[in-house]
């Protein structure tokens, strides 16, 4: 079920001296089972875009088209998209709230209208798919270590089923094993249910190593859209926006520079390497 | 959503309103309030009317801005007209069913909605023009005579501070729990009141615990930095009066003087 964002444009507390402009003309079409990463410096746009695509923000101007239908149509059920499309704020674990952690999960299947039976083996299928075990379903989620909570909300989300799913800086203020922790979790995830991902982070680093697709945001644009290797070999005007590709791609470069025939191209560690073997066979 | 309360909240700009002292604003008001509930005659009202549009005009905040803020005060505003309209005795001029409309309760109505306008936006044009730090500054300054008596002065100012200025804070905080559970199908509009009251708890819970986390990290970051209450506390910018206070001063004492000599006149 694709998503086509179709010249949407946001103006937030339009007409006051407030007034901010936080997306204009986006255009975008994310097709079935895509890994997606959406970066953008902070206050690019990229948080206001994904509440965009779930329909919690409507926009100023322009729409979101969700499997051809026009998402702010008079008779469109949002509250089905929202389960089509799940969407996992920032410190999702902030929005925990139930006595344990199983009751927590229910929440999203329970809203749906699912009978009892079918919310609890979802809740069960969704902590199961983040790692989380038995011992934990009866725990208080306010017990729990930072990413556990984390892993318990994505499970919340989860626990629809929806075809989309959109997490919003997943890895923030994690510690670099519960970021590896969360990002291989994703990656697994897209991988065993083929669901279209978009992952929306302000780190190359971070994406690099998962993505099919990334979308640089800035200023509330696109700026680049395309494979990783095409837009990290825009390094430098990455640089301009506050951005960096990742250290990889410095190396490759300098390497090239200074006459060593490698291709720039690598994007992560594992490419490298082989890059810069195949490099030394030829000499 | 919610971001669309804008009632007496700080309108960042540059005017003389704005540049005055706080001490200055909040006497002012007072003052000004004062005004309002001396007489029951069209003539201070007529001046009241020309103070406040000159400060409005002066304050360079656009009015649009501040009756989109009066928006929710209007149907308090109707109530409270309607009762007076209809329950005041005296000379009948209009009946309705069994609903008499008054000379005495007409004209009352009218003044109750005058005076209620005119002290919202006269209020309101105090915050608008006061960030929430100068006004407990000024609120702290003017009240501290009272610290003889031992009221904890300091103590009460620092906490209406923290509030106002937790007040966005947590506005925001809202807004993104209550985005977070609608993504997982929340439905805050639908349903009678019992559901809705239910509906309130997934809400409620995070902000709270929220509240609290955000308690906690303040008190330990005000620890860290040997916060000990008022007592030998000095502040970076002490308030002090400059000419265009005195003139302030001097303006609504003319201004009063003016509302007492119409009232007594007329």
């Amino acid at each position: 079920m694709p998503i086509i964002v179709d010249h949407l444009n946001c103006i937030y507390e339009a007409g006051t001296a407030m007034e901010v402009v936080a997306l204009s003309d986006i255009n975008l079409v994310i097709p079935d089972g895509q890994f997606v990463g959406l970066i953008g410096h902070t206050g690019s746009g990229k948080s206001s875009l994904v509440q965009h695509l779930n329909g919690l923000i409507k926009a100023t101007s322009g729409t979101v088209y969700f499997n051809g239908e026009d998402i702010y149509d008079e008779d469109f059920d949002l509250k089905k998209l929202r389960s089509k499309v799940g969407l996992v704020f920032q410190y999702p674990e902030h929005q925990l709230f139930e006595v344990d952690v199983f009751s927590d999960v229910c929440y999203g299947p329970k809203n749906l209208g699912l009978d009892k039976k079918e919310v609890e083996l979802r809740a069960y299928k969704a902590l199961k798919m983040v790692g989380m075990d038995d011992d934990y379903f009866y725990q208080s989620p306010f017990d729990l270590s930072g990413g556990q909570k984390r892993r318990v909300a994505i499970a919340g989300v989860l626990a629809m089923e929806p075809d989309v799913l959109i997490l919003d800086e997943p890895t923030a203020g994690l510690d670099p094993k519960g970021r590896d922790e969360i990002l291989g979790l994703i990656k697994k995830l897209q991988a065993e249910t083929g669901m279209t991902i978009v992952l929306v982070s302000h780190s190359m680093e971070d994406v690099a190593n998962y993505v099919d697709r990334i979308i640089v945001m800035n200023g509330g644009q696109v700026m680049l859209d395309g494979l990783p290797k095409d837009v990290f070999s825009h390094y430098k005007e990455l640089e301009e926006v506050g951005l960096a590709a990742p250290a990889v791609t410095y190396i490759m470069q300098q390497m090239k520079e200074n006459g060593f025939n490698v291709s720039a191209d690598a994007t992560t560690i594992a490419e490298a390497k082989d890059e810069i073997l195949r490099a030394l066979a030829e000499k | 959503m919610i971001r669309d309360i804008t009632f007496g909240q700080y309108y960042q700009t540059d005017s003389v309103l704005h540049r005055l002292d706080p001490r200055v604003k909040l006497v002012g008001t007072i003052i000004y309030i004062i005004s309002l509930f001396l007489y029951r005659e069209a003539a201070p009202f007529l001046l009241a009317l020309i103070f406040l549009a000159a400060t409005i005009k002066i304050s360079h905040v656009p009015f649009k801005y501040m009756v989109r803020g009066l928006k929710a005060v209007v149907i308090l505003l109707l109530i409270t007209a309607a009762f007076n309209m209809f329950l005041t005795q005296g000379e009948p001029l209009v009946t309705v069913w069994k609903l008499t409309i008054t000379e005495e309760g007409l004209v009352s109505a009218i003044f109750i909605a005058v005076r209620l306008i005119f002290l919202i936006i006269g209020s309101s044009l105090m915050t608008l023009t006061t960030t929430p730090n100068q006004l407990t500054d000024g609120l702290e300054k003017l009240l501290s005579p009272l610290k003889v008596i031992k009221v904890p002065i300091h103590e009460i100012s620092m906490m209406m501070s923290i509030a106002l200025r937790f007040i966005p804070i947590l506005l925001e905080e809202t807004d993104k729990i209550m985005k977070a559970q609608m993504a997982r199908g929340a439905d805050f509009d639908s349903g009678n009141m019992i559901k809705k009251i239910k509906g309130m708890v997934p809400l409620l819970v995070p902000l709270f615990v929220s509240a609290f986390r955000r308690a906690n990290d303040l008190a330990m970051a005000m620890e860290a930095r040997c916060y000990q209450g008022g007592e030998g506390r000095t502040k970076m910018k002490p308030l002090k009066y400059h000419k265009a206070d005195v003139l302030a001063y001097v303006i609504l004492i003319a201004y009063l003087a003016g509302v007492i000599a119409l009232g007594k006149l007329f």
